[in-house]
């Protein structure tokens, strides 16, 4: 495992946990609705790219919630001035699901200090009509079900209550509480995003498990695709929502090809 | 001590429970028979005329999207109340406030009801249960925030007679509030706020309201109300009166122990009935973080040794922990007063004394009974040496 460090920075009366790892150009992860889990295979293998920012945004793991921060919309103001703050430059801006319309909302705000952008199955556009069921009601299903739409694999989604701390634990339910908060109405969307993705002028790689059944990748997939100017979309085979977790070996691989790329 | 007929308006005739996951926010309404619905409406609502005539309060609620409970606006069933009816209180408890997109309505809807009512209305406000997020798309965390929020409102909103007030706030906002008509009652109706936990018990205290524990149970009632004593010793507030504790459960008085008893067993269906999958029970952020970490370690309901019960419910155990009070007139007296000097005493108990199988004769009866041979002598009750 490469060496992290946990850290916590104040600003702007925000206490935000963040791990650090690696050395050499900024990249700012935000994780997903599940939050950070620091032996995933996947952190350790990224933590070779350069330095890793990975902050838990307000609600999630152990930062605390703040009372002004309740929409997508204000974690996006969060990280942009968490970028002022530190002065970082060039930043490559990872995003998983959740943290993928995290990164859209920031990008479609100012790219002044991000090069590129990796939005792995992310949420937050609306795409189909009023009628249609875009992303499955999670609060509506049984955990069972939900494991079934997230994964290709549902066995990554057991997890064992009774081997986990009080700390753990607390973490876990911490995190569906703040996805309740940012994400329950609109769900999992904002109504505006779709059209200001167009704002978008870095390069944007979409990375979607082959069989992700919460957002799709031909249908919601591709309609991310088509609002961002020139955004690409590769496919993760035998992975579901969360492919960096069910495939790191491939996402690495397909991060690492994106950030070397030279800008057209 | 004041006694109120309750009743949840059931739509019972359902299918074999296998059949569906949920009774409550996802049971398809093809289940649901109107001509009979219609039916349903009109005896529930002779029975709590005839609950006014056996000079019994009158207590309605409200749920949405569940077969267990047909009330979706309780508002207007207290309306057809106000009109129907010349002398009961009328209690709505209540109207979940958190979950009202618009409490300035609420606030109109309440003030309409108390003046054709000529001053009968007390004001029930409430958290609403899990199964209420998904089935009005409610947000299940800072609901607490939301419902004090909206209890502001509609305070300043009954009790402002010099034209439109200003209201931004962080859930609501209305520019030009001015409610007409406003309340019979001054400087408003009586309010009422549920509390299941000490915790959410405190602030109903500061505010000196009713507060009404349903099937809490002796020591999660007597721990609601402890705390509500404790709370206004500790602001230095006077003491509270009785009537300023309600308990709710179920109730049946037959003539014989054996008759009370098997009315009690029809009103379990409430409980038995209450197939809900735990999406809908433990929705993010409804329960506080610390009680859902217990239920993942494996500890039942919302932390409270109460919660138990209800997974595996029986009339004896519901008995024996004072939810279910039934038995000849005698019998239900003394398990009343037990539970009285359990807790210190209350000044209202309210019966939820039908359910759907019981059907309209055995409802009267039991209401009657109660009526006739328990509720004088509970009206005689004194204070309890609070322990």
């Amino acid at each position: 495992m490469t060496k992290t460090h946990t850290g916590w920075y104040t600003f702007h009366g925000v206490q935000l946990e963040i791990v650090e790892c690696g050395q050499g150009r900024p990249i700012l992860l935000l994780h997903g609705e599940d939050g950070i889990d620091l032996q995933a295979p996947f952190l350790n293998l990224l933590a070779s790219f350069g330095q890793m920012f990975i902050p838990s945004h307000p609600g999630f793991g152990h930062s605390p919630e703040v009372d002004y921060i309740d929409t997508v919309d204000d974690l996006s103001y969060l990280y942009l001035d968490f970028l002022a703050a530190q002065n970082l430059q060039d930043v490559i801006i990872i995003g998983l699901s959740l943290g993928g319309w995290i990164a859209a909302e920031m990008a479609v705000k100012s790219t002044e200090r991000i090069a590129k952008l990796i939005l792995v199955a992310p949420v937050g556009i609306k795409v189909g009509d009023r009628e249609t069921r875009d992303i499955p009601d999670i609060f509506a299903l049984s955990a069972n079900e939900v494991a079934r739409l997230k994964y290709h694999d549902p066995t990554f989604a057991v997890v064992d209550y009774s081997k986990l701390s009080d700390d753990q634990l607390t973490a876990l339910a911490r995190n569906r509480e703040a996805t309740v908060l940012y994400a329950w109405e609109p769900y999992f969307h904002n109504p505006k995003l779709q059209r200001r993705l167009r704002r978008i002028d870095v390069p944007t790689l979409l990375l979607w498990g082959a069989n992700d059944q919460f957002v799709t990748p031909r249908y919601y997939g591709a309609a991310y695709r088509d609002a961002i100017p020139g955004a690409r979309l590769e496919m993760i085979d035998r992975a579901g929502h969360l492919p960096h977790i069910e495939q790191p070996v491939t996402v690495i691989e397909k991060i690492r090809m994106f950030i070397e790329e030279r800008k057209t | 001590m004041q006694a109120w007929h309750f009743s949840e308006n059931a739509y019972h005739l359902l299918p074999d429970a296998k059949e569906y996951d949920s009774i409550r926010v996802t049971l398809p309404n093809r289940y649901y028979d109107p001509k009979i619905g219609a039916d349903l409406y009109h005896r529930y609502i002779d029975e709590w005329v005839i609950a006014e005539d056996l000079g019994l309060e009158i207590m309605v609620n409200e749920h949405h999207q569940t077969a267990t409970n047909l009330n979706p606006a309780g508002p207007i069933i207290m309306g057809i109340l106000a009109r129907e009816t010349k002398k009961a209180r009328l209690l709505i408890l209540g109207n979940p406030i958190a979950n009202r997109r618009e409490p300035v309505r609420v606030a109109e809807e309440m003030a309409m009801v108390d003046v054709y009512s000529r001053g009968r209305l007390e004001v029930g406000f409430v958290r609403g249960v899990p199964y209420e997020m998904s089935a009005g798309n409610h947000r299940p965390v800072h609901m607490m925030d939301r419902f004090w929020e909206a209890h502001d409102l509609i305070l300043k909103a009954w009790t402002s007679h010099d034209g439109p007030f200003n209201w931004e706030g962080k859930y609501f906002h209305h520019r030009q509030v001015n409610i007409w008509p406003r309340p019979y009652q001054q400087p408003h109706p009586p309010v009422w706020i549920t509390s299941v936990t000490p915790s959410s018990a405190r602030q109903v205290a500061e505010k000196g309201y009713v507060v009404a524990s349903f099937l809490t149970g002796f020591d999660g009632t007597k721990a609601v109300i402890d705390t509500y004593r404790g709370r206004r010793a500790e602001l230095g507030l006077p003491e509270p009166a009785l009537d300023r504790f309600a308990y709710a459960a179920l109730v049946y008085t037959g003539e014989t122990d054996e008759e009370g008893y098997a009315g009690a067993r029809k009103l379990m269906w409430y409980v038995e009935s209450n197939k809900v999958p735990p999406q809908f029970t433990n929705p993010p952020g409804y329960h506080p973080t610390a009680a859902t970490v217990n239920m993942m370690r494996g500890a039942s309901g919302a932390g409270a040794g109460i919660f138990k019960l209800f997974q595996n419910p029986s009339l004896e155990s519901f008995m024996g922990h004072g939810l279910v009070f039934a038995g000849n007139p005698d019998s239900v007296y003394k398990q009343i007063v037990k539970m009285y000097k359990h807790v210190g005493g209350f000044g209202h108990i309210l019966l939820m004394g039908q359910a759907g199988f019981l059907e309209h004769d055995e409802t009267v009866k039991g209401m009657k009974l109660f009526a006739k041979e328990v509720y004088p002598r509970l009206k005689e009750l004194g204070p309890v040496v609070v322990p």
